[in-house]
């Protein structure tokens, strides 16, 4: 289990390896369906974003409502193939991380390779865990998106896996090659 | 003549979308604790720990265990000497699910409209399925489904030549596309015969059975279980990241079909099963 700080320092991201097991802690961005193409739409019109996503690590993630007293509520990732048309722009406007689940399209994979960036998997569905990894939670853009809407979140230790790695290796289409009978 | 009034409809339906949310199903859990024994891959192994850890932690915090709380599915077993008092049958059921999901903290996950995309905020409407059957109860299932896995599914309408064979082909070529995007190890609810709808509506309801009963017709049973057998073997693994986990059971329906036809549809559920049911 490798403890990597955020925001990636560019080494840091050349060093992992398809399959590392990681514990993240800092500062990342929420973004999901909506956010993706509201940051998108505003980059095409020349407006700013609402965060500076150069170097930065976004986490697909829409989370539930928190309890009373509780920072967030269930946070675990969604699905990143639905990114997949907004994530080579993104990665040309310096993006160096992505959080989700679930397997990319090799476009994609060739873009993070391209631009020397990292893609991790957590784990889809254990969200009560992952929230405990939570500490703080900022809204930053896009209240009326709700669930949707960018956070700034810092996390301790949370939880992933290197699943496309700077040199474009994808967990995703080998790692059933070992298991396949 | 039996009389229910509708807000114990509302009532039930309310409870049921908070508690299946906090607690998944414990047969699933118990499965995947199972497979643990079986699973060769150290980093399968870690994700069945984390799912397990997981399941203990939302219950016992008594929060949601994924933060996609799903689409509502509803299906009402409605005797034909049951008469509702007090409104609509559908409307006590949204009503039940928008008081749920705003007092158990649970996802607004629903949009208006396809096109126009309108957040409802409440997680109405549900998909409610009717069905008309002897006596004077009513019986409420409830299942809170995530789209992770709910985009994964799949219809086709093969051919008889295609065969038993080709049922298999067809479901574990679309289990290995579908990789780790619906959240293996997966329950996998298949439809067979009938038609189009026909097949969707039995695969959607075949995840309702006991987790792993096999179909009481011994020849569907031996296809459920070769159906698992296969789709084990593809090396998907647990998130789809490797290993020897990737399905935890199999649940086949069939209807009678045209001559010409075999209709085949494939509802996946992610390792997220939440389901209640309630007799009225």
């Amino acid at each position: 289990m490798q403890s990597i700080d955020l925001p990636l320092a560019p080494e840091v991201v050349e060093s992992l390896s398809m399959g590392d097991m990681c514990e993240l802690s800092g500062v990342l961005y929420t973004a999901r369906d909506a956010a993706h193409k509201r940051m998108l739409e505003d980059a095409a019109r020349g407006e700013p974003l609402p965060i500076d996503v150069a170097g930065q690590v976004l986490y697909y993630v829409g989370p539930t409502p928190p309890k009373p007293g509780a920072v967030i509520g269930s946070a675990g990732p969604t699905t990143s193939g639905r990114m997949d048309a907004y994530t080579p722009r993104m990665l040309e406007l310096g993006l160096t991380g992505m959080i989700g689940k679930g397997g990319r399209s090799p476009a994609v994979v060739e873009a993070i390779a391209r631009h020397r960036a990292v893609y991790f998997a957590a784990i889809g569905g254990t969200a009560a865990l992952l929230a405990k990894r939570i500490k703080e939670v900022e809204l930053i853009a896009y209240e009326d998106l709700g669930t949707e809407a960018i956070r700034r979140l810092v996390v301790e230790r949370f939880p992933v896996v290197v699943a496309v790695d700077s040199r474009g290796k994808d967990i995703f289409a080998e790692g059933y090659k070992e298991f396949a009978k | 003549m039996r009389t229910i009034d509708a807000s114990e409809v509302t009532a039930r339906i309310r409870e049921m979308s908070i508690e299946s949310n906090y607690h998944v199903d414990p047969a699933y859990v118990r499965k995947v604790e199972e497979a643990k024994a079986g699973e060769t891959s150290s980093l399968g192994l870690m994700v069945l720990d984390q799912i397990t850890e997981n399941a203990a932690l939302a219950s016992a915090e008594r929060v949601p265990y994924c933060q996609d709380t799903g689409v509502s599915i509803v299906f009402a077993e409605v005797g034909q000497d049951v008469r509702i008092e007090g409104g609509l049958l559908e409307d006590a059921i949204n009503e039940g699910i928008r008081r749920g999901y705003r007092d158990g903290y649970l996802r607004g996950s629903v949009v208006n409209d396809p096109l126009r995309r309108v957040n409802t905020r409440d997680n109405t409407p549900a998909v409610i399925h009717y069905r008309v059957v002897e006596g004077d109860r009513l019986k409420l299932y409830f299942a809170a489904k995530g789209t992770g896995a709910e985009n994964m599914s799949m219809a086709r309408m093969l051919k008889p030549s295609d065969g038993r064979e080709g049922v298999i082909r067809t479901i574990v070529d679309h289990v290995f596309n579908s990789g780790g995007n619906p959240c293996p190890p997966v329950l996998l609810g298949i439809g067979l015969g009938g038609s189009i709808e026909k097949a969707a509506l039995q695969a959607k309801w075949a995840l309702f059975r006991e987790l792993g009963a096999p179909n009481p017709d011994p020849l569907v049973a031996e296809l459920e279980g070769d159906i698992l057998e296969a789709v084990n073997k593809t090396g998907v693994g647990p998130m789809g990241m490797g290993g020897d986990t990737t399905c935890i059971a199999v649940h086949v329906e069939t209807y009678a079909c045209h001559i010409g036809a075999l209709p085949i549809c494939v509802n996946v559920e992610c390792h997220a099963h939440r389901h209640a049911e309630v007799v009225l």
